[in-house]
């Protein structure tokens, strides 16, 4: 008879989880997300010298899900933070964890700063197209057209402007080692996903400089669908307009063999 | 003859978002609508034979809330 032994396990919750149930609505993606870095820590055996930046936004609590050091940062200053950390205490794994109205919109100046001043941080940066915690607003990344709570008749983009890719734009500053975009959108992608994150944390254990994985992400309850729909907006919708892809893989990052 | 698997879903962690339910390759899953998980979801379950093990269900889970077994048939040397 089978039983449930040792050698019968082909995947369990990570370690690098504590055993609290996560704040997020059902089917948002912020939970692989965090489940990727989770596994990934702990794959790399540095789940006790890692120090995580949590930012303003759904990740408000991630400081209770990992079992890694946390800091919590004003809103949109989890680089700056982070860089900080990162200078007194260089031989730690530091790594912020930020979604779009944290990174792309009051924390701009931060985040590209960090860029370009090379910093050995790791950005976790979830791309769901509005500000999440606070009701759905209208978020940089906005898609044009898109109906948010704050735009009802769609973005205008005549009067509130073009959304913003972040990777894109971060790549073409010097100091970033690594900086690609990936989705959470079908099982395929999440494991690029994860291999990126994997190759983020190995850039920054190398000293190679700033490395940034964007994630394409899903918002349900704020753009008023079920949780597969949502994942069928993100792969019809936003991969379009934010293609997926390396924006930045410096000589040493394209090194990196897993 | 495919590996035999089956899954254990935390009834903590599980909200029901029916993700695993659409990404399971045997559609051997749905939400097991005869009860309720202490936060008041139905929790997803397998209804029927198929399951491979293939842990797609718990790569698309949000909430890490299942565990995956599959069956082994080939004999595991046994220490000493």
């Amino acid at each position: 008879m089978v039983t449930t032994a040792p050698n019968n396990l082909v995947y369990e919750r990570p370690e690098g989880f504590t055993d609290t149930p996560t704040h997020y609505c059902p089917g948002c993606t912020h939970g692989v997300a965090h489940r990727l870095v989770a596994e990934v820590l702990e794959e790399m055996g540095v789940l006790d010298k890692t120090i995580g930046v949590a930012p303003v936004g759904c990740a408000v609590f991630a400081y209770n899900y990992f079992e890694t050091d946390f800091v919590e940062a004003p809103h949109g200053r989890a680089p700056a933070m982070a860089t900080g950390i990162k200078r007194v205490m260089p031989e730690r794994v530091v790594f912020t964890y930020q979604g779009d109205g944290d990174l792309a919109s009051i924390g701009m100046g931060e985040i590209v700063h960090a860029a370009a001043r090379g910093e050995n941080i790791t950005v976790i940066f979830i791309n769901n197209a509005n500000y999440g915690m606070t009701g759905g607003q209208m978020a940089p990344t906005t898609l044009p057209g898109m109906k948010t709570t704050s735009s009802p008749n769609g973005r205008d983009v005549e009067t509130q402007g073009y959304p913003i890719r972040v990777s894109e734009m971060l790549s073409t500053l010097d100091g970033a080692g690594y900086v690609v975009r990936r989705s959470l959108h079908d099982p395929k992608n999440i494991r690029l996903a994860k291999k990126a994150i994997r190759i983020a944390f190995e850039t920054q254990i190398r000293g190679l400089g700033f490395s940034l994985v964007e994630l394409l992400s899903t918002c349900p309850v704020n753009w008023n669908m079920k949780p597969v729909d949502a994942l069928k907006f993100v792969e019809e919708k936003m991969v379009p307009y934010f293609p997926l892809g390396d924006y930045k893989l410096s000589a040493g990052a394209a090194q990196i063999k897993i | 003859m495919p590996a035999k698997g089956w899954i254990e879903v935390s009834d903590l962690y599980c909200k029901g978002c029916e993700l695993c339910i659409s990404a399971c390759p045997q559609e051997v899953m749905e939400l097991d609508m005869s009860r309720l998980t202490p936060k008041g979801y139905h929790p997803a379950h397998i209804f029927t034979d198929g399951c491979t093990g293939c842990a797609i269900c718990a790569i698309v889970c949000p909430d890490a809330a299942i565990t995956v077994y599959r069956e082994v048939t080939k004999a595991v040397p046994t220490a000493a």
